[in-house]
Formats: C-alpha cells, sequence, structure tokens
C-alpha cells in the first residue's frame, strides 16, 4: 500500500499552492525552507512530489514547453508536468532543496505570466511603505543594497522579486528565494514606488533611462523560460505596462549607508507613461 | 538574390510592441530582443510578405526620411539580413504567404 501523501501549503506572492509527498523527511525540507510562507489557505494550485534517488543540482538548461494541455518542465535534476486548467501537477525531482527552489520559480513564473507579473532578478526591500527594486547583472550591487539597509527597511529578497499588478500600479511580495545573503525574505507586500538598475561609482546618482532601455533591461532580467508565443506576447505587453507605470532609473552608486538617504529622498514619476 | 526580387515577411514567432515611438521586437524561440528605430520600424511595419524590399525602401524610406535611395537600400539589406538571422523577419526572392500564429 502506497504511503499516505502529506500537504505543505506555500504561499508565495498570494498564491498558495500546495506540496504534497510520502516522505517525511522532504517534507520536513519544505517545510523548514519555506517556513514564513506557509499558510492555511486553500491551495488554489497542487504539486505532487516524487523523489529519485539524490544527486546534485543540474547545471542544464531547463526547458519549459507545452505538451498538449500540459506544460513540461525538465532539466537535469528535475522532471515536471502541470496542467494549467485543472491546476494540477507532478514533480520527480531529488531531494535537494535548490531543485524545489527552481521548480517553484518556474510554476510562478508561468502563472503570473498569465496574470499580468512577473519575476525579476532583483533584489527588493520597503522603505517607508513603498517597495524599491534593485535589478542588475551578478555583481552590480543587489546583495551590496541590501546588506547596506537601515534597520528600518523590511527585505522582501536578495534576489528574486515577486511583481504583481494591481489597481494603484504593481505591488512587490516578499520571496522565500534567497541569493548571497542565504536569507529569506519577509512574507509581506509594498506597492511598488520605483525600479533601479544598478551600477557601481564613485558616488550616488540618478540618471533616467529612455523607454526602450528601460524595457530591454527589464526583459533581461525578468525570469522566464517558457517557449510559448502566446505567454512571450503577454510578458512583452506586461514589461511595457510596467515601464509606463513605474519609475525606472539607473542608481549609480558608491557602496556606503548615504545611498538608502538618496533612495529615501527619490520622488520619481514613470518617464514613459 | 536579385535585389529586385526580395521579399520580407514578419516570423510569426516574435512579440513586437510599440512604447514612445520606438519598435521593441522579441523572439520567443530564443528570447533575444531588438529595439528598432524609426527607420528600421518602418521596415518591419511594411514586411507583409508580398511588398518587395525595394519598392518598401522607394515608397516609405526614400520619401518619409529624405535619404539617399542607393544608401538607403543598402542599409535595408543590411537590416533585413540581420533580422532575418535571428529569425525575426523571413525573406525570400518570391512573395511569402504569412505565416500561421504559433
Amino acid at each position: 500500500m502506497a504511503a499516505p501523501r502529506k500537504v505543505a501549503c506555500v504561499e508565495i506572492g498570494g498564491i498558495p499552492i500546495a506540496l504534497s509527498t510520502c516522505d517525511e523527511g522532504f517534507l520536513d525540507l519544505l517545510r523548514q525552507r519555506y517556513d514564513g510562507f506557509l499558510s492555511s489557505s486553500r491551495p488554489e494550485f497542487e504539486l505532487e512530489f516524487d523523489l529519485t534517488s539524490t544527486g546534485p543540482v543540474s547545471d542544464d538548461d531547463v526547458r519549459v514547453r507545452r505538451e498538449g494541455d500540459e506544460w513540461l518542465i525538465e532539466r537535469g535534476d528535475f522532471h515536471a508536468r502541470w496542467d494549467p486548467r485543472t491546476g494540477r501537477g507532478s514533480v520527480r525531482q531529488n531531494a535537494n532543496p535548490y531543485s524545489l527552489d527552481s521548480v517553484l520559480r518556474i510554476l510562478h513564473s508561468l502563472i503570473l505570466a498569465e496574470r499580468g507579473g512577473f519575476l525579476l532578478h532583483a533584489a527588493s526591500a520597503i522603505c517607508d511603505g513603498r517597495a524599491y527594486l534593485f535589478s542588475g547583472v551578478s555583481g552590480a550591487g543587489k546583495t551590496t543594497m541590501t546588506r547596506l539597509a537601515p534597520a528600518d527597511i523590511t527585505l522582501l529578497t536578495d534576489e528574486i522579486s515577486y511583481l504583481r499588478p494591481g489597481a494603484d500600479g504593481y505591488a512587490a511580495f516578499g520571496t522565500p528565494f534567497a541569493g548571497e545573503l542565504a536569507k529569506a525574505g519577509e512574507n509581506c507586500t509594498a506597492p511598488v514606488s520605483a525600479l533601479f538598475f544598478l551600477e557601481k561609482g564613485p558616488e550616488n546618482r540618478v540618471d533616467e533611462l529612455s523607454s526602450a532601455e528601460a524595457v530591454r533591461r527589464l526583459m533581461r532580467n525578468i525570469l522566464f523560460f517558457a517557449e510559448d508565443q502566446g505567454l512571450v506576447e503577454k510578458l512583452l505587453a506586461t514589461a511595457c505596462d510596467f515601464v509606463g507605470r513605474v519609475p525606472i532609473r539607473r542608481l549609480t552608486f558608491y557602496p556606503d549607508a548615504r545611498v538608502w538617504e538618496q533612495i529615501r529622498n527619490f520622488q520619481g514619476v514613470p518617464e514613459h507613461a | 538574390m536579385p535585389e529586385d526580387c526580395i521579399y520580407i515577411a514578419r516570423s510569426s514567432a516574435i512579440a513586437a510592441r510599440a512604447l514612445a515611438g520606438e519598435m521593441m521586437v522579441m523572439n520567443s524561440a530564443d528570447s533575444t530582443f531588438f529595439t528598432l528605430n524609426e527607420v528600421a520600424t518602418a521596415i518591419f511595419q511594411a514586411a507583409d510578405g508580398h511588398t518587395p524590399l525595394r519598392e518598401i525602401v522607394r515608397d516609405r524610406i526614400c520619401e518619409q526620411f529624405d535619404v539617399d535611395s542607393e544608401q538607403a537600400q543598402a542599409d535595408a539589406e543590411q537590416f533585413v539580413a540581420e533580422l532575418s538571422s535571428h529569425g525575426i523577419l523571413l525573406v525570400s526572392n518570391q512573395p511569402l504567404a504569412p505565416e500561421a500564429p504559433r
């Protein structure tokens, strides 16, 4: 007789997903890894995990493609299927937490793309009730910005920002997906006040970006894996909408605490509305 | 391929969006992203598969942008070759039927 499945509901970005497994050890791993994001909400989606023998995280490229009505999500260390009509899917992976993070991130990227949101390779934090995003290539200063944050700043993530549209613009949500800081973000949300593309320099300076440059940089940093024409069109439309509704600037910064005064005093409006 | 016989059409595997007077084009197959200037946008928008490139350059580029026709044709061919190599435009020496969306 098959062992009964046990469920942990993980709610990131206001989207509760039930993760079920027969393996007690994996369930403990789930609960520890997503502590702070566990939820008693009714799940919108379900993923059943079946474990394979333990192995390393794969360096292979991930492939996300449609097969009939289902999404097929594959990398060397996991194989997942998800049906957006039923909201249910299954995952075969080893018990590695990084594989688990990858599957969840990809699933959220697919759900968000349909809903006008996206995951962005960016740190984000709440300052005076507003969320600020800091994006850029590796080494540009995302983790540095979070390390320099004063005590009253709430960290949403130092690695993957979670963005959804709302009536008054976009909202950023905390995620458990940590980068160099190795620390999950807080499970809270705030309206987005600005997105800064980071560059380190000798002084703190905020520069405007053309709309095309803003969209180009945004698209380069959005986490999206699906080989799907319809979703790519939606994503590009979302990026253009975001650029029209959120101030986007280049922030050249000298890495000390004074940069947060610049953030606190920033009064930007979208250049491209 | 004789210049007069170049026909161009937009691939169905792309997403395109105009913002603040510029055209942004993305290939959904490999996520390459392009921003087109005004002249390139005019060629891209006129790429209907049955208007020869030389006619597009004459009617849409030389007339509207006041540029030398030989230079405009050379620039257009270079632009078409580049976008074609990235799967954004389809090129043929015969008229092209519109691609069905994928």
